[in-house]
């Protein structure tokens, strides 16, 4: 007689596979964002026609004019594109009430106009720093929301589009 | 006499060797059905690069108009001209007050254009723009 040689059962615990699969389900569920979109924020004037003129007084507004060949002039002044952001943190320092007023030529490259917009935001944004390091003794974003509202209400950001010339 | 206990025939396991499929399949669901509603982009465009450049918190607010390098412009799925951009983006605003047009503007452009559909986006009241850029390192 032969002796019946008992099996053992050659198994892989399967059991935990689910886990794995979660872990890997958990894995892209967070890990799926979808590309956000960066860029520098600006709000239009309303039109023309539904709102009238405001009368600005001279020394209040800050003419930077962006000519045909990307050339930056800064209250007739010609400027370096990495500049205006000091000059701009200094005249908005001594006038408050300042508001910066872009123009623009119909033939001024895209790419130079994005570059002094980003120079203008980051004269706001360097003055804002400075004011909540001096008043609340943090960075801008370690302040609360609300901190964060107040320092944006003492400095805020204005920046004008100047109406486009007339063609034709 | 024995009284031998009597075993059910059956395994009395649940059979899991077939909950990691399962698992699979809701994988696979979650992976299929994230991609949000995407767009065909017809044209071609690099955009600018800036230092200060801001995340748009809120995605569900933002419209995007298109413009490639040959000026041809586009929104949603379909390609326009400069005129159509005014009750495209009226109706978007009725749809949605608080809409954020998103400019995905291609660099080498000239201001022409993004003056003529600022124009239009004003004409509609959309007023909250952003200029699309990749952040400068």
């Amino acid at each position: 007689m032969f002796k019946k040689r008992k099996r053992t059962e050659a198994e892989i615990p399967t059991a935990s596979m689910a886990d794995i699969g979660f872990m890997l389900m958990i894995f892209f569920l967070l890990t799926t964002t979808f590309d956000v979109d960066t860029g520098i924020g600006l709000v239009l004037p309303p039109p023309v026609e539904s709102t009238e003129q405001v009368k600005m007084k001279k020394e209040n507004i800050a003419n930077i004019l962006v000519n045909a060949a990307g050339e930056v002039l800064l209250d007739g002044e010609i400027i370096l594109v990495p500049q205006i952001s000091p000059t701009m943190k200094n005249k908005i320092t001594e006038n408050d009430k300042l508001v910066v007023s872009v123009k623009t030529d119909r033939e001024t490259p895209y790419r130079v106009y994005v570059d002094v917009m980003d120079q203008l935001k980051q004269a706001y944004n360097e003055l804002r720093e400075e004011y909540a390091r001096h008043k609340f003794g943090m960075g801008l974003n370690q302040l609360t929301k609300k901190q964060q509202d107040e320092v944006r209400e003492a400095l805020p950001q204005r920046i004008s589009i100047a109406e486009p010339e007339k063609t034709q | 006499m024995k009284f031998a206990k009597k075993h059910a025939s059956a395994k009395q396991t649940i059979p899991t060797a077939s909950l990691p499929d399962m698992i699979f399949i809701l994988l696979i669901f979650f992976m299929v059905t994230t991609v949000l509603k995407e767009f065909d982009i017809k044209v071609r465009f690099t955009l600018p690069s800036a230092k200060q450049v801001e995340k748009i918190d809120n995605k569900r607010l933002v419209s995007y108009i298109w413009v490639g390098y040959d000026g041809r412009i586009q929104i949603d799925d379909n390609l326009v001209l400069v005129p159509d951009i005014e009750p495209i983006m009226a109706k978007k605003r009725q749809d949605n007050p608080n809409v954020i047009v998103s400019l995905r503007i291609d660099q080498s452009l000239k201001m022409g254009i993004v003056t003529d559909i600022q124009q239009q986006l004003r004409k509609a009241d959309a007023l909250r723009i952003n200029y699309s850029s990749i952040q400068k390192l």
